[in-house]
């Protein structure tokens, strides 16, 4: 694009350049800023998309981007294929997309890097610190991607949720993120040979796999945002094998940035990250109570016999889980809610932090129904109202309102904080069958006696509820 | 462009501080579009994409920059635009649709 301008303004180009990267990293920081809250957050995400827009419009006046075929060409078939996505995927899919956009953003980082060391004649050109940069970039990048891919798995299914491990597996895993760091250094030293590189790629990629597989479906949120902070870095390591400065300051922003998100997360379920990362939850299938306890009774209850119950409660309480995202039965319940409402029940929704498969999530598809945010409820919010409540209404929801959690010292989801739903008058859960939760621990709240069932698809079982209140 | 070393790392770290200090108190709520908006802004690396694909050289480097260019966009438009679907669903009580 710099043909076109006179040689005045030329000779001012270069510093042109890096003021307005100065101004999209402006834009990117208050991006962020405003997305911390929910009155803003849309106006963040718009600014930081405009920050975005001035970054790559303003690169493509740099003086050594000569050629636009293959720049046009890329930005026509990757825009296509992003807003195909971002317009067709489902509410509830929507952390298995993060994945993905996450894994090709970490790729891309690593094919920068590869591309300027493939595109530069003469490899000697490039000093340690280029070279380092380059390995680390690759690194980063492409164990993010592979990383990224096994979450997706694991979200949709693909890959069995459960945690696939096997003793000293981490410890391979460590081991060769290690040596993977040595051979980057070797490589800088020579980078003559070009199996090293080969080798890198190969070993960084493989780590990416091997090291969340072990993962436990369960953690995938935290591990896609940790995944985030890593495609961020690797963002900013191409930064550094550019010397290019507004990938450097937004690479590093987003790496510091998701690694906070990530450890509020980790707060959320009251773990800390090496025990997310290493501690292969989910493998404990089997634990306490898992099996061999067929004398507990249950009690179910049916559409009608809960309409009159829900109908004429003071207040209800609705605790979402992933059920109600499988089910896609956000609308149906909001529909539901809103006959209550009408009759003068107060309505109310408890969401604990790790509902659904990805923090916020439930929020996201309430919200798709119309739900409005000041209705749903954090967990430190709701847990003091457990006890005026008479009827809690727990839609798919397992693990987060399980009480081995508080009572079970041996148990792998001991000390997550949970909602207490046993304290309320009535809690009604509506589930296919009785099995166990992504923990894989059984639920002694279905065995409770002020707990009812109500079997069936959530979707169905809240379609029968909302006709069965036309009746009473 | 010869850049001083000392001073990129300088902006380096003085962005991580930066993103530490961004986050604070950010409610469940807001977890996935923030996770999703963060995540496209990490699609910044189509900048160095561009700059690999558009620059002269080997046409193998320039190709897999190509690639770069691709993957990235994806990111960063997908990203950005998945993020407003989110958010623009959220409304307070009493708002108008």
């Amino acid at each position: 694009m710099s043909a076109f301008l006179p040689e005045t303004i030329l000779n001012l180009l270069p510093d042109a350049i890096q003021l307005f990267y100065l101004v999209a990293t402006g834009f990117f920081i208050r991006g962020v800023k405003l997305l911390n809250s929910p009155g803003t957050a849309r106006k963040g995400n718009q600014f930081a998309a405009i920050g975005m827009l001035i970054g790559v419009l303003v690169t493509l006046f740099d003086q050594d981007i000569v050629e636009f075929e293959l720049i046009v060409g890329g930005i026509i078939i990757g825009g296509l294929i992003g807003l195909l996505l971002a317009k067709k995927v489902q509410m509830t899919a929507m952390p298995e997309l993060v994945a993905v956009f996450n894994g090709f953003g970490g790729a891309a980082s690593a094919l920068v890097a590869w591309g300027e060391l493939a595109r530069n004649p003469d490899i000697l050109s490039f000093d340690t610190t280029g070279l380092i940069s380059i390995g680390l970039s690759v690194f980063i990048g492409a164990l993010t991607f592979t990383g990224s891919f096994i979450a997706f798995g694991k979200l949709s299914g693909f890959i069995s949720g459960n945690a696939i491990t096997f003793p000293g597996l981490n410890v391979i895993n460590i081991g060769a993120m290690i040596a993977t760091l040595g051979l980057i250094g070797y490589f800088a030293f020579d980078p003559t040979n070009p199996t090293l590189f080969w080798v890198i790629l190969g070993v960084s990629l493989l780590i990416g796999v091997t090291s969340v597989i072990p993962i436990g479906g369960a953690d995938m949120p935290v591990v896609i945002s940790l995944l985030n902070s890593y495609s961020g870095i690797a963002a900013a390591m191409a930064g550094f094998v550019l010397q290019n400065n507004l990938l450097i300051v937004s690479g590093a922003l987003v790496g510091a940035a998701g690694l906070i998100l990530t450890n509020i997360m980790c707060k959320a379920m009251n773990r800390s990250l090496v025990n997310v990362i290493f501690g292969s939850f989910g493998a404990a299938a089997g634990g306490p109570g898992a099996s061999g306890d067929g004398d507990k009774s249950i009690r179910e209850t049916s559409a009608e016999d809960l309409a009159i119950q829900v109908a004429y409660a003071s207040k209800v309480v609705i605790v979402p889980g992933y059920g109600l995202a499988v089910a896609q039965a956000q609308h149906i319940v909001k529909e539901v809610a809103t006959k209550l409402e009408s009759r003068g029940v107060q309505v109310k929704y408890g969401i604990h932090p790790v509902a659904g498969r990805m923090p916020g999530h439930m929020n996201v598809l309430l919200a798709e129904a119309d739900v409005p945010y000041d209705l749903l409820k954090d967990m430190d919010e709701i847990n003091p109202e457990f006890a005026t409540t008479d009827v809690v209404l727990i839609i798919g929801a397992n693990d987060v309102v399980n009480p081995l959690a508080k009572t079970d010292p041996t148990g792998p989801i001991y000390g997550m904080p949970i909602l207490n739903v046993d304290e309320a008058k009535r809690t009604i859960v509506f589930k296919r069958s009785l099995s166990v939760g992504y923990a894989g621990i059984d639920n002694p709240l279905f065995y409770a006696e002020k707990n009812q069932m109500f079997f069936g698809d959530a979707k169905k079982s809240l379609q029968a509820l909302n006709e069965a209140l036309n009746e009473v | 462009m010869e850049v001083d070393l000392t001073l990129l790392l300088f902006i380096f770290a003085l962005a991580s501080f930066i993103g530490f200090e961004l986050i604070s108190k950010v409610p469940p709520t807001l977890h996935t579009p923030l996770m999703s908006g963060a995540n496209a802004i990490s699609g910044i690396t189509i900048v160095g994409a561009l700059i690999v694909a558009g620059s002269l050289g080997n046409p193998i480097g320039k190709w897999i920059g190509f690639a770069a260019i691709i993957l990235a966009t994806i990111n960063v438009v997908g990203g950005f635009l998945v993020t407003d679907r989110m958010l623009e669903m959220f409304k307070k009580k009493g708002d108008e649709k």
